[in-house]
């Protein structure tokens, strides 16, 4: 067993894990932290979307003794208290959101996309970008729009996603 | 995953005692291939070397004619990077098309080149620019280093430290992305250093990574994508899969080279 | 139209859970001192199993159990079901083979179940089940479709020759007759490729049981919970119904893969009693390739007879269906009654003659995958059509336009009987949002880019609502297809609906709350939606085959009929008139001609203070349930077309446009349908341009992974043009057909038929993928030099 100690949500967790313990292992069992799922065995299907120090990572495909003493943000904090994300706003709004399934780990994504490229997304940057989250119910069509929405909201003052996601 | 024991040392020299000492070790940069690998139990290390907080090993510099990006450089660093954009834009391209975005965080040049994935861009930027690989113990140009499918010259112990890039006047990178899996399906990356021109095939090969001579020579005599007109890579040595017969793929590499050239000529 | 009422495009009420991470999916649920199954599976696809050793596997650490199928037959634990039969031509029944939930002497596909491991952790039951020894005598393999039948190979002794049925419908004299007429035939050999459903969420299940009570709970990843007890209790005998609860929670898509009773959650419940500790399992994705139940898998012969002026006189159609190694629940149905009744598509077609041939073969079981038969039935007909245009010199969409059907009700040759539709308006539509007049330039504007552009059409029908009991009864269907819903009205005015169609995507929180605050009057938000608990709803028959509104709003309906009718009695001695002089609208119980009324939650309240009449004549309280069981099928149709630009350098297809135009009847919320059609646009263009699953010569699954099964992506699809035509179904109360299978029915015949017209010749099959249309490109390019 190794000791882990990260900075979840901004708050600090330390646990004892086996080693093999993945990221995404660490905070669905270990924290019970289970808005970021599992869809693949492959590192492709992006349900497992965290922000580690700030940028989007596989939890899939990261240990947590790898990441000890990083900074994670997972989908359940990224809204400040009751004040929903201005990403998870535009998700609602525009119906980005199906089953829910993807919609974490296409949030974080979302978010990290803004942080990398900017408040105003095209339609065409957005689809490339999202080469690493698969959705299967909603075609995408609402998602390009939601993050491309999301991201003018955030340009607005709607909280700095740096400073929201950390 | 099997079991393993962690260790995460802070230096080179540190991991390169760890991997001597401890039987069965491997060593883990950012753990994209390694970890589904090892998820899958296809492969069981008793023991995991992690060179993520071995600072000698990152980092990108500039020295004289040549970008030297470190090991455990990631994807995102590499693309974001304005040394490289300014000095070789397609290498910065190349790895800003690695894999996806929550990829290029976590995966890193060293980790890339010492698993030489047939399926791998950056072995086609290593070979392309004549770059160095630069090991705890020696130096290597990429045609000693790439030896087959997932095979290298690395000894038992032998870690890769950087990667030496001599500036290119021109280069460019194309690929042909399997639809499935984003790797690529075919990737060349062609490079003009002063007479020089080399023409580097990934994602084709039966032994991996390899150099087409006859584009070279084509391109020799004018460094234009109509150079290539008419070129046609043979099938002979080509991979097969469900995705991409040889036939297919040698046709790709005629394509992709065609626009590789065209990116690096700006046209 | 209030903001939140009937037709209105509501935010989501369920969406908060999901986009703040606190949504519950099955894998999220963990029960005190639960453990972890891992089931071994068979890595051939046909063998005998000899023995199987379990006792080194036994000893090893934090195994608790190891279970094979003996252990299954000693607690009489029946097989999985099939609960559709079929008859063969002459009358006999099907011949189906037993399908136990863990292999007893054989196995019949890679990842059919030869045992389970229940450890503390999984990764315990992954090392013992590495020790598990198995000794197999490998038999040769069967895994074509096409060559399956009368193969030397069986796999199932009760079908020697590996046909489950020879099926067929529709008068086979008439149509040899309408052919004998014709004076053009078309002829086309066509696939339809095997589909892997995955939903994002992998299938998982937690079984629990409690010694105390006696009673058995599995929270499972279900579109219908209700069925699933009822086949677990009546038919696999795992307890009877009162002491089995099955709970599906938040469940992350579904698209016909989460309707069938599987091995695992069979086991996983059995397996709490057995080892007195709650038992999880969650497939990882590999898993769910090797296990869930495929889609499609047909390969047709199919022939169009037209007269000379271009009328359709009739279709003959010729389908073998792969069922793979077992028949999964519906499995026989979608090959047969899904599938033959829609081949009139929305042409008035006067003989029609499909047969049918189901056949074994050593792959996972194939069921319905979104759609379920209707999407191979229109790409037969949308195929067969496009290409007699074509090979007649007409335009396809007067083609098309001329054989519409135009006079309602309409009964086809093959059982259906259409309501309503007005199929050319949707066309016309279409024809618009495409700007097909600019067809021609945008053709040039290609060719000039040295690319070439193509144009296809779709224009599907579908049957939904299922399904008229008595109907789908007399087709041999197992259970009736009605829905069910109870509301209650809680003393302040509140209202819970329990229904049981569950949502696993579909929005049922939000769109029955509309009707239901439409109906009453009171904020959306005063309604709660409360499904997929077999303890809390009573009975349903769960979400498919686009029935939720259909039938499950419908039953919703007629619950609150009967909530307004008793308040209505409330009312009257409240307001102290007579109850026949009470009306109920916008939210008010009013005494005709005067101003006195009561609100809905006074109303509530009354009922149950119940101080204003005597309890024996009402009775106190405001609580109303319904069956609803439809009257006929529900046929949803439109028009898709497909815009395409194919690079011939490299194959690469990429869709311009897309316009879809679809008549659902009446929309209760237009965001929602229409994330419905690009959603399942997106599975139909996956399945024409990218997804395929294979197997080798061994039967092993080639594409058993997202590095191999190409999913579609972002940037694999543009953005789609959605527009609605309105017929409103005359079948319900509501006027709604459905709307959640439309876009993947559509969709496949569209995208082909554009790449045909791109390309010049018909010879591409399903997925064109970048090599296929390579190929199929260096092709035209060669006719083209040789004219």
């Amino acid at each position: 067993m190794t000791t882990v100690s990260l900075t979840v949500n901004g708050k600090p967790v330390t646990a004892n894990v086996d080693p093999r313990t993945l990221l995404v292992q660490f905070l669905r069992e270990n924290l019970r932290l289970t808005g970021t799922h599992v869809g693949c065995d492959t590192s492709q299907c992006g349900a497992c979307v965290v922000h580690l120090d700030g940028k989007a990572v596989k939890s899939c495909t990261t240990l947590a003794v790898a990441v000890d003493g990083s900074s994670v943000t997972t989908i359940e904090g990224l809204a400040a208290g009751d004040a929903l994300h201005p990403m998870q706003e535009a998700f609602r709004e525009h119906h980005g959101l199906q089953c829910g399934f993807c919609t974490p780990g296409m949030i974080m994504a979302a978010v990290d996309m803004v942080n990398r490229r900017g408040n105003l997304l095209d339609e065409k940057t957005i689809r490339e970008d999202l080469d690493g989250n698969i959705c299967r119910c909603t075609g995408y069509h609402n998602i390009v729009k939601a993050i491309a929405a999301g991201a003018e909201a955030m340009g607005r003052g709607g909280a700095p996603a740096r400073q929201a996601a950390e | 995953m099997y079991a393993f024991t962690y260790h995460k040392p802070t230096s080179a020299r540190q991991a390169a005692t760890l991997l001597a000492k401890k039987e069965d070790a491997k060593l883990i940069a950012g753990g994209h291939t390694l970890l589904p690998t090892m998820k899958q139990r296809l492969a069981s290390p008793s023991a995991l070397v992690d060179l993520g907080a071995c600072a000698d090993l990152k980092g990108i510099t500039v020295k004289g004619r040549n970008i030297v990006i470190g090991a455990m450089t990631t994807h995102a660093e590499v693309a974001a990077s304005p040394e490289v954009q300014t000095a070789i834009p397609a290498l910065a391209y190349l790895a800003g098309h690695i894999g996806d975005p929550h990829v290029r965080h976590r995966g890193t040049i060293g980790g890339s080149v010492a698993n030489n994935d047939p399926a791998a861009d950056y072995p086609a930027a290593l070979l392309a620019l004549g770059a160095t690989i630069v090991t705890n113990k020696r130096k290597l140009t990429a045609e000693e280093f790439f030896t087959g499918l997932y095979e290298t010259a690395l000894d038992e112990g032998e870690i890769v430290t950087k990667v030496s890039f001599p500036v290119a006047s021109k280069a460019g990178y194309a690929k042909f992305r399997n639809p499935a899996s984003r790797y690529a399906m075919v990737g060349v990356f062609v490079a003009k250093r002063g007479g020089e021109i080399r023409v580097a095939v990934t994602g084709a090969g039966e032994g991996g990574v390899f150099r087409w001579p006859e584009a070279e020579a084509a391109l020799k005599t004018r460094f234009a994508s109509k150079s290539l007109d008419g070129l046609k890579h043979t099938a002979n040595g080509i991979n097969g899969d469900i995705h991409a017969d040889p036939e297919y793929r040698a046709h790709l590499i005629g394509v992709m080279a065609k626009q590789a050239v065209a990116q690096a000529t700006g046209k | 139209m209030s903001a939140t009422g009937i037709g209105a495009a509501v935010r989501r009420k369920e969406d908060h859970r999901f986009i703040t991470g606190q949504g519950r999916y099955t894998d999220d649920v963990n029960r005190p001192g639960q453990a972890h199954a891992y089931f071994l599976r068979s890595p051939h696809a046909h063998a005998k199993i000899k023995s199987i050793d379990t006792k080194a596997a036994a000893g090893m650490p934090g195994v608790i159990g190891i279970f094979t199928g003996d252990d299954l037959a000693t607690d009489k634990i029946g097989g999985l079901i099939c609960g559709w039969m079929i008859h063969n031509k002459d009358g006999s029944p099907m011949r189906a083979g037993p399908h136990p939930a863990l292999a007893q002497g054989k196995v019949r596909y890679v990842g059919d179940h030869v045992a389970v491991v229940v450890a503390e952790t999984l990764a315990q039951a992954k090392d013992a089940a590495e020790a598990i020894a198995v000794d197999y005598e490998e038999l040769p393999v069967v895994a074509d479709t096409a060559k399956a039948a009368g193969a030397k190979t069986v796999i199932h002794d009760e079908a020697p020759d590996n046909t489950v049925f020879n099926w067929h419908l529709g008068d086979k004299d008439a149509t040899e007759k309408a052919f004998k007429a014709a004076k053009h035939v078309t002829r086309l050999d066509l696939v339809n490729n095997r589909l892997v459903p995955n939903a994002m969420e992998p299938r998982a299940a937690v079984g629990d049981y409690d010694a105390g009570e006696g009673i058995f709970t599995l929270y499972t990843t279900s579109q219908n919970p209700h069925v699933a007890r009822l086949v677990l209790s009546a038919f696999i005998g795992i307890a009877p119904e009162n002491k089995l609860r099955v709970i599906a929670p938040d469940v992350g898509g579904g698209f016909g893969s989460k309707i069938f009773i599987y091995a695992e959650e069979t086991v996983c419940v059995w397996a709490a009693k057995k080892v007195g500790r709650p038992v999880k399992w969650t497939a990882d994705r590999t898993e769910a390739f090797l296990s869930d139940a495929h889609g499609r898998d047909h390969v047709t012969h199919a022939e169009l007879a037209t007269d000379a002026e271009g009328k359709i006189l009739g279709m003959r159609v010729h389908t073998t269906a792969n069922l793979g190694a077992y028949l999964s629940t519906f499995s026989s149905s979608v090959p047969t009654y899904l599938y033959a009744p829609l081949l009139s598509g929305q042409y008035d077609i006067p003989a029609i003659y499909c047969e049918v041939d189901a056949v074994y073969t050593n792959t996972a079981p194939v069921d319905a995958y979104r759609g379920a038969g209707r999407p191979e039935a229109t790409f037969v007909v949308e195929r067969l059509v496009e290409v007699t245009a074509r090979q007649l010199g007409k335009d396809p969409a007067k083609f098309r336009m001329q054989n519409y059907i135009k006079k309602f009700p309409h009964q086809t040759p093959v059982i259906m009987m259409y309501d309503t539709g007005n199929y050319g308006a949707s066309m016309k539509k279409a024809l618009e949002m495409i700007d097909y007049k600019g067809l021609g330039k945008r053709k040039r504007d290609s060719g000039r880019a040295g690319k070439l552009r193509g144009i296809g059409f779709s224009s599907y029908i579908e049957a939904c609502g299922i399904a008229p009991s008595a109907a789908v009864g007399s087709l041999g269907a197992g259970v009736g297809l009605w829905e069910s819903a109870e509301v209650r009205v809680n003393p302040v005015g509140t209202v819970e609906v329990l229904t049981g169609s569950h949502s696993h995507g579909q929005g049922h929180e939000t769109t029955f709350a509309q009707l239901v605050s439409d109906r009453l009057g009171i904020p959306i938000d005063n309604v709660s939606i409360v499904h997929g608990d077999t303890d809390k709803v009573q009975m349903g028959m769960g979400t498919y085959g686009s029935r939720s509104g259909a039938v499950g709003m419908s039953a919703i309906f007629k619950a609150l009929d009967k909530v307004i009718a008793k308040g209505k009695k409330v009312a009257a001695h409240v307001l102290e008139a007579d109850e026949a002089d009470i009306d109920f609208a916008d939210g008010h119980f009013a005494v005709k001609g005067t101003d006195r009324k009561l609100d809905f939650g006074s109303c509530a309240l009354q009922a149950y203070v119940a101080h204003k009449f005597n309890g024996q004549e009402l009775e106190p309280g405001l609580k109303e349930g319904a069956f609803y069981d439809p009257t006929n099928f529900t046929f949803p149709a439109g028009v898709h077309i497909c815009e395409v630009e194919i690079d011939p350098a490299t194959g690469v297809t990429t869709i311009e446009r897309w316009a879809a135009v679809d008549d659902f009847g009446n929309v209760i919320n237009p965001m929602i349908v229409e994330g419905q059609v690009h959603g399942g646009i997106a599975q139909g263009v996956g399945q024409a341009l990218l997804e395929g699953a294979r197997y080798n010569a061994d039967g092993q699954l080639v594409t058993a992974s997202f590095m191999d099964y190409c999913m579609p992506r972002a940037d694999d699809l543009p953005s789609f043009e959605v527009g609605m035509t309105v017929t409103p179904c005359p079948s319900n109360p509501l006027g709604i057909k459905g709307c959640g299978e439309a876009g993947a029915i559509a969709s496949p015949p569209a995208v082909i038929n554009a790449i045909t017209d791109a390309l010049g010749h018909e010879d591409i099959a399903m997925p064109a993928t970048p090599q296929a249309v390579w190929r199929a490109a260096q092709k035209s390019i060669s006719r083209q030099a040789a004219e």
